[in-house]
């Protein structure tokens, strides 16, 4: 596939970029074939985002130099990078919603002063990228109607109309079905085949796996190893990224003793009766049942009517007491009283104020307990500070510093520190969302291990994760959401990413 | 209610609201780059006098509206700085703008010339005079279109003439121009802007220094248009009325030339009315029909009148780095 005589698409030596004290990049070199998939692996602040800033000219490196088809290149701004052929596909997509695909396209690619003559190019162009990597869009809609697939499509279609030889892709798959993944994976092999260069950031080894060529490990600011793909697997990989062994499967998860039912949910709905509709389900004791789905197709709206931060209607029993959905007693503190835990989707604004101290932040919800109070006016300030330091080394919250505020803890240890906060108080039913969303290989190892282990204690668990293999790895029993309601229920042994993968398409399945 | 008064309100409608049109286009050119403006009060305010004093001082109609422009424009910069480069917030800058219009215009006036912060009366040569188009006279006798000729098309001064053009090629620019494009999209996802190797800093500067021409077009019609001088706080809200009339036009020129007219006939409305009988009511006192343009503008503003949504970055300083 490569000559030896063809400079690499892009060489990077000895990059080096600071903030502040904290050094993103360290005298990293790396090269990339022409016409190759090339992935990035690395844990959340091992560098790989900083890296790709500094190709596409977003921050300008302190130090090092970057080679572009074997010419040093000097990549100031995004305009520089996109006149070297780079373009790129960021993880929030850099789309105007309120524009039409056209509009997209050609934003700062115009042909002229006039729009007309721009908006026709670009339409014809489109229509035969499109047939030529099967990336058909309507040009015409607006980008607030595509689904997250299209609108990604958008993205690849607006850095091939400015004629990017290289394309870097940043967490592509984060927000697409397993289905609309292995299109973009189609899609990125005829470009490749086309002679493009592509660079792929992924968490996911799996997908490092299925479509790169030669793959890039980054840990702590530094490049730890490059390998060829078909030489290397993904434990190997997973040690090269944490610097030490790691599990990726979860042990010791004894089959379930299905208890009693604790928690009941029938006709549950949004008040507004439009994102959450009509779902019914049970969760039992010493069972976790996983919620899998796109996310946006009414998970979080699940989560926030049985957590009471939304007001709902039809009725959830808890060990067969009705919960109120509505009115004075449909909040988060009552349920907290009666005995369900929630742990948010939405760490940083809804399971921390994160310019609290993490004592502070450890007693949120349970700031009324006897415990933390001398009388009804003035709270035991020490009692609370104690307390949390013991609840935050169970759980190994590093750095063990319980003045420091949230902010200064990483995404692994700021959950734990919610995790600690939920988990320790005995729950009768949990309820957790995206429970390892941004947080490191490491981390999350420890935080299955403690849902698993509060199951074992004879906890009802409710998990609504958009990572599949999380579902089925913890999960008893998996229901699968779609538009607002429920499109399936499976038993996890039962069934297979194929099978939820096309459920969470909306494709309904053969047992149904 | 006879015709020819009918034509003679809608006549001083045309005139009541050229000032808020140019003052609500410049509203729009700002917000639609996400630069949030509540100084277009302020801006108007120094144009006026600015052109009204310059007129007054040199009797010349043309070196006025430039130097109204002018100061128009340095404080829209100064807005600009403000929010742009050092990412402040845009509602205080404005604030502040309106204050310091508000003083320091009769400060300077007094100053100059000892009137009690007003300028004084302007002659002929030292404001726009109305323009009687080609036979207002002799047409002015034909049942219905004369009237509608002579009182309503003819004799308004050429800013007034001015407006609707304004409108048009403000539509134009806004969605068919390269641009217009570019504008739109840094009001809405300026990230956008910046990935595709644009710069939203020079983007938004542009659209604060039309905002400032439009306000100062607005600021030397009150004083060298419709009015012959300057006196202290003469735009009276119409800046805030502007920026009502923009967000009951949802930020797009041609309602926004919709509202304005709507505010104009209540002003106008109000003037020549000034006591309406009403069967069973009894009289609407003056009062009240002057205070009419206001109250629409709390409703509008309190959000009473429909889903009002502005562009998605509107008021937010752009971080470059995150």
């Amino acid at each position: 596939m490569q000559d030896d005589n063809i400079p690499p698409a892009i060489e990077l030596r000895g990059i080096c970029k600071s903030f502040g004290s904290v050094r993103a990049n360290q005298n990293i070199s790396m090269s990339v074939e022409s016409g190759t998939i090339h992935g990035i692996v690395g844990e959340n602040g091992a560098g790989k985002s900083t890296l790709m800033s500094i190709l596409y000219g977003f921050y300008r490196a302190d130090r090092g130099d970057i080679f572009i088809n074997g010419q040093m290149a000097q990549i100031r701004d995004s305009r520089a990078a996109i006149d070297a052929g780079i373009g790129m596909v960021h993880q929030h997509f850099m789309l105007v919603d309120d524009f039409t695909v056209l509009e997209n396209v050609v934003l700062g690619a115009e042909d002229g002063l006039l729009l007309k003559r721009s908006l026709l190019k670009a339409r014809t162009l489109l229509t035969r990228l499109a047939d030529e990597y099967e990336m058909s869009v309507d040009p015409d809609a607006k980008i607030n109607d595509l689904s997250v697939g299209q609108q990604q499509r958008v993205e690849i279609l607006k850095a091939l109309y400015r004629q990017a030889e290289i394309l870097i892709l940043d967490e592509p798959t984060g927000v697409l079905t397993p289905s609309e993944a292995r299109h973009l994976f189609r899609i990125l092999k005829g470009l490749r085949d086309e002679a493009k260069t592509i660079i792929l950031i992924t968490h996911k080894l799996k997908e490092i796996m299925e479509v790169t060529d030669t793959v890039s490990v980054m840990r702590q600011g530094q490049m730890t190893a490059t390998v060829k793909t078909a030489d290397t697997n993904p434990d190997e990989l997973a040690q090269l990224m944490v610097g030490r062994k790691v599990l990726l499967r979860v042990k010791d998860k004894a089959p379930v003793k299905a208890g009693q039912v604790v928690l009941e949910a029938k006709n549950l709905s949004m008040t507004d009766g439009r994102r959450l509709k009509n779902v019914s389900f049970s969760v039992r004791q010493g069972e976790i049942l996983g919620v899998a789905g796109v996310a946006g197709n009414g998970q979080t709206e699940l989560l926030e009517v049985i957590g009471g931060m939304s007001e709902g209607s039809g009725t959830i029993r808890l060990n067969g007491r009705e919960i109120e959905l509505s009115g004075g007693h449909a909040n988060a503190r009552q349920r907290r009283k009666q005995g369900i835990a929630h742990v948010p989707e939405d760490r940083r604004r809804r399971a921390l104020v994160m310019d609290f101290c993490a004592w502070e932040n450890m007693v949120l919800g349970y700031h009324g307990d006897d415990l933390y109070n001398f009388n009804a006016l003035f709270m035991n300030n020490s009692a609370i500070r104690s307390d949390s330091q013991k609840r935050m080394k169970a759980f190994d919250v590093r750095p063990l510093l319980p003045e420091s505020t949230g902010r200064n803890f990483s995404g692994g240890n700021q959950q734990k520190i919610v995790l600690a906060r939920e988990f320790s108080r005995s729950p009768k039913l949990l309820i957790v969302g995206q429970p390892t969303r941004g947080v490191d290989i490491g981390a999350i190892e420890f935080i299955h291990q403690h849902i698993i282990d509060l199951r074992n204690a004879g906890a009802a668990i409710l998990l609504v994760s958009v990572e599949l293999e999380e579902i089925l790895s913890l999960s008893d029993r998996v229901i699968i959401m779609f538009d607002g309601q429920i499109i399936g229920e499976r038993v996890t042994s039962d069934t297979d990413e194929n099978e939820l993968g096309l459920l969470m398409a909306g494709i309904e399945g053969r047992r149904e | 209610m006879d015709f020819v008064t009918a034509v003679q309100t809608l006549d001083s409608m045309m005139r009541l609201s050229t000032p808020l049109i140019f003052a609500c286009l410049a509203g729009l050119f700002s917000e639609r780059a996400g630069i949030f403006d509540i100084g277009l009060e302020g801006k108007m305010l120094a144009s006026a006098f600015f052109s009204a004093a310059v007129a007054a001082l040199t009797d010349s109609v043309l070196l006025g509206l430039i130097a109204g422009l002018t100061a128009s424009m340095a404080l829209a910069l100064v807005h600009g700085v403000a929010s742009i480069t050092f990412r402040g917030n845009q509602l205080i800058s404005g604030v502040a703008i309106n204050f310091f219009a508000s003083g320091m215009t009769a400060l300077i006036g007094q100053n100059l010339f000892k009137i009690g912060g007003r300028t004084p009366s302007l002659g002929d040569k030292g404001r726009f005079l109305p323009i009687d188009l080609p036979f207002s006279e002799t047409l002015a006798n034909i049942p219905l279109v004369g009237p509608l000729y002579s009182e309503l098309i003819s004799g308004h001064t050429v800013l007034v003439y001015f407006s609707i053009p304004t409108v048009i090629l403000s539509w134009w620019i806004l969605f068919h121009t390269r641009f217009g494009l570019r504008l739109r999209a840094v009001g809405e996802n300026p990230e956008a802007v910046d990935t595709a190797g644009l710069s939203v800093s020079a983007h938004r500067y542009q659209a604060v220094l039309i905002c400032g021409l439009l306000c100062g077009l607005a600021g030397a019609y009150l004083s060298t248009g419709m009015a012959a001088g300057f006196i202290r706080d003469m735009t009276a809200g119409k800046g805030f009325i502007a920026l009502a009339a923009l967000i009951f036009a949802k930020w797009r020129p041609g309602f926004a030339l919709i509202a304005c007219l709507l505010f104009g006939l209540l002003e106008a409305v109000a003037i020549r009315f000034q006591n309406i009988e009403i069967a069973m009511v009894g009289t609407i006192p003056l009062q009240l029909m002057q205070a009419l343009p206001y109250i629409l503008t709390v409703i509008i503003l309190a959000g009473f009148i429909g889903k009002a949504i502005p562009p998605k970055a509107g008021g937010i300083p752009y971080f470059k780095e995150r």
